[in-house]
């Protein structure tokens, strides 16, 4: 009995540690008030609408869009036939590979944003979308080759064997029978690192330059100017986003068994 | 034209430095089911993967129906070949899985759907088209692959261990329709596997390999009676394999093994001389030994006698009364059961 009610302790303490602040942000959104705070002076929706009157808002949010899917996209491009090469084929140093392409999560984003500012941007003149682009590639890459390596290393090989035996050449064999059996793979790789990026901070912290903020650092900026509760109810917004992404994506692909 | 589906010529097959095969020369006639027969690592598996085209030999020539396709890529070779693990496209249900081949060739619909359906017929799997991969039964899925196979209409069907993944009674069920479809269709099989017994139920033909080389090639009957070398024998069943090790008067011989000596009242010039257990004589005979064990196998008991020249196996009708364990019995190794055998090739 006391074991019990010790253990329900500890998961209740620590849900609230990991969900509480959530519930701060979406009740500090509904504040009625003009002021960032808990508990919120009054209910009012007014803040959770104000978010969408923000100009500086709509354009972080389109950049932080583009480089979401469009940076996953490429990511994939690059990370599919990797996974792919890294699983089929015996390279020398796989597994070093596999350590070198898993760096930008094991690096500190401080770090892969200051350096490619200083390698990059400043040196070489790239501009600040471009080298935002190219970071967050590069940051999802790891996420990539693993979620379509796992799902890879269920598939057998002998299949492709038997597409070629049957008429196929290597690359149709690849198209017609590996793309669509590690197909939920892929998804399930592109809305992790959808949301990876969509959430990134501190290599784009780095990036950011004048007029070009992704949707994290613009609501760190308006913070430090405006002190209302916008951003607490954009938070929540984002929040809620991301949470029904990974939950449709849990319902149609079973997205736990790629992570 | 001549009657030859699959000639290879030469043939050395190799893993960078290491040759599986090293040269190898088989004709397989058109309509014969000829299995590979070996232990794993003789070269069987690397020479079907040589035929379909899935490696690309080191040197030597695959003749198929006549036309030299050593260097003609996998894909348009027109061979099929059964997976051991069936290989079927989790992601189509059984009627694609056949189609799939017909659809790469953009066979018109109505003959794909005609020939999909004629070849499901075929394996009795007519009922079972709309199902996954994952819903059939291991036998189903065998059979699913083998239609996939069997509507590319290939000049040569070859099979994987075709029967080592189905237990005891799918296994009967499969050899029989094996060799029923190979009757009604004449196509001409290859099929590989480890089993003795498998190879000698449902192959015409039989090649044995060793160490990349074949070690004898007959029937079913020729192997299973007369095979020619002490391998080929301890593979077929000769579980009693002695080394002659002199001839002692005119009518006699010394056989030996690696714990001791018999002496036998006859002569034999081959080097080893071989008997299967229903072929030694318990009960009489001018030896004795020991009973070390006996099991009883339904229609026979067979026993393990400890003798001067090791032990011996011995199979016994089962309506003769048994010997216990541990009782010294008398037996004869007969002259009229002997095989003789060399050493090796």
């Amino acid at each position: 009995m006391g074991k019990t009610w010790a253990s329900r302790l500890i998961i209740f303490t620590t849900l609230l540690f990991l969900i509480g602040p959530f519930f701060i942000i979406i009740f500090a959104g509904l504040s009625a008030g003009s002021s960032l705070s808990f508990p919120p002076q009054g209910l009012s929706l007014k803040w959770y609408l104000a978010v969408f009157e923000v100009e500086s808002f709509r354009q972080s949010f389109t950049l932080s869009m583009f480089l979401a899917v469009c940076g996953t996209l490429c990511a994939l491009i690059i990370g599919v036939p990797a996974a792919y090469a890294i699983c089929r084929y015996k390279i020398p140093g796989a597994e070093t590979i596999k350590l070198i392409v898993a760096a930008p999560i094991i690096v500190p984003g401080i770090i892969v944003g200051l350096a490619l500012l200083r390698y990059l941007v400043v040196p070489l003149n790239f501009t600040v979308t471009l080298a935002l682009f190219l970071a967050h590639t590069a940051l999802v890459l790891p996420y990539a080759v693993r979620v379509v390596s796992a799902s890879l290393e269920n598939l057998r090989t002998d299949i492709e064997e038997a597409a070629v035996l049957l008429g196929c050449t290597r690359l149709q064999a690849f198209s017609k029978v590996v793309l669509p059996n590690i197909r939920s793979g892929i998804l399930a790789a592109f809305i992790l690192g959808f949301v990876t990026s969509f959430n990134q901070v501190p290599v784009s912290l780095f990036l950011s330059g004048p007029g070009v903020r992704t949707l994290p650092i613009d609501m760190l900026d308006y913070m430090e100017i405006t002190y209302d509760p916008s951003v607490a109810a954009l938070s929540a917004l984002l929040a809620f986003l991301s949470m029904g992404i990974v939950f449709i994506a849990e319902k149609t692909l079973g997205f736990s068994r790629y992570v | 034209m001549s009657d030859t589906a699959v000639s290879l010529q030469n043939l050395t097959l190799a893993y960078g430095e290491t040759v599986a095969v090293p040269s190898l020369n088989l004709d397989i006639h058109k309509g014969e089911l000829v299995a590979l027969l070996g232990p794993s690592g003789c070269g069987k598996t690397t020479t079907m993967r040589a035929i379909a085209g899935l490696m690309t030999p080191r040197s030597g020539t695959i003749m198929i129906d006549g036309v030299d396709v050593t260097k003609v890529s996998a894909n348009k070779r027109g061979v099929g070949l059964v997976f051991q693990s069936y290989a079927l496209f989790p992601h189509l249900s059984g009627f694609e899985n056949v189609a799939f081949g017909l659809r790469l060739k953009r066979t018109p619909a109505a003959v794909i759907t005609q020939k999909v359906e004629a070849g499901l017929e075929l394996v009795g799997l007519s009922h079972l088209a709309e199902r996954m991969p994952a819903e059939l039964s291991g036998g189903q899925q065998q059979r699913l692959s083998l239609a996939r196979s069997l509507v590319m209409e290939p000049k040569v069907l070859l099979l994987d261990e075709p029967l080592s993944n189905l237990d005891a009674r799918l296994r009967l069920e499969m050899r029989t329709e094996l060799q029923t479809l190979q009757r009604q269709t004449g196509i001409t099989m290859v099929f590989v596997t480890h089993d003795q017994a498998e190879a000698l139920a449902l192959a015409d033909r039989i090649v044995l390999m060793k160490d990349g080389v074949i070690e004898q090639t007959g029937t079913p009957e020729d192997l299973y009676n007369r095979p020619n070398t002490v391998f080929a024998a301890d593979f077929v069943g000769f579980e009693n394999i002695f080394k002659v090790s002199g001839n002692t008067a005119s009518n006699s011989m010394v056989i030996a093994s690696d714990t001791g000596e018999l002496n036998l009242n006859y002569r034999s010039d081959a080097s080893h001389l071989a008997w299967r257990p229903e072929g030694v004589i318990i009960g009489s005979g001018p030896h004795a030994g020991v009973v070390a064990g006996v099991a009883f196998a339904g229609n026979k008991r067979e026993y393990v006698i400890t003798t001067d020249a090791g032990k011996i196996r011995a199979d016994v009708d089962a309506s003769e009364s048994a010997v216990q364990i541990g009782e010294t019995v008398s037996f004869e190794l007969p002259e009229s059961s002997a095989r003789p055998l060399r050493e090796a090739l």
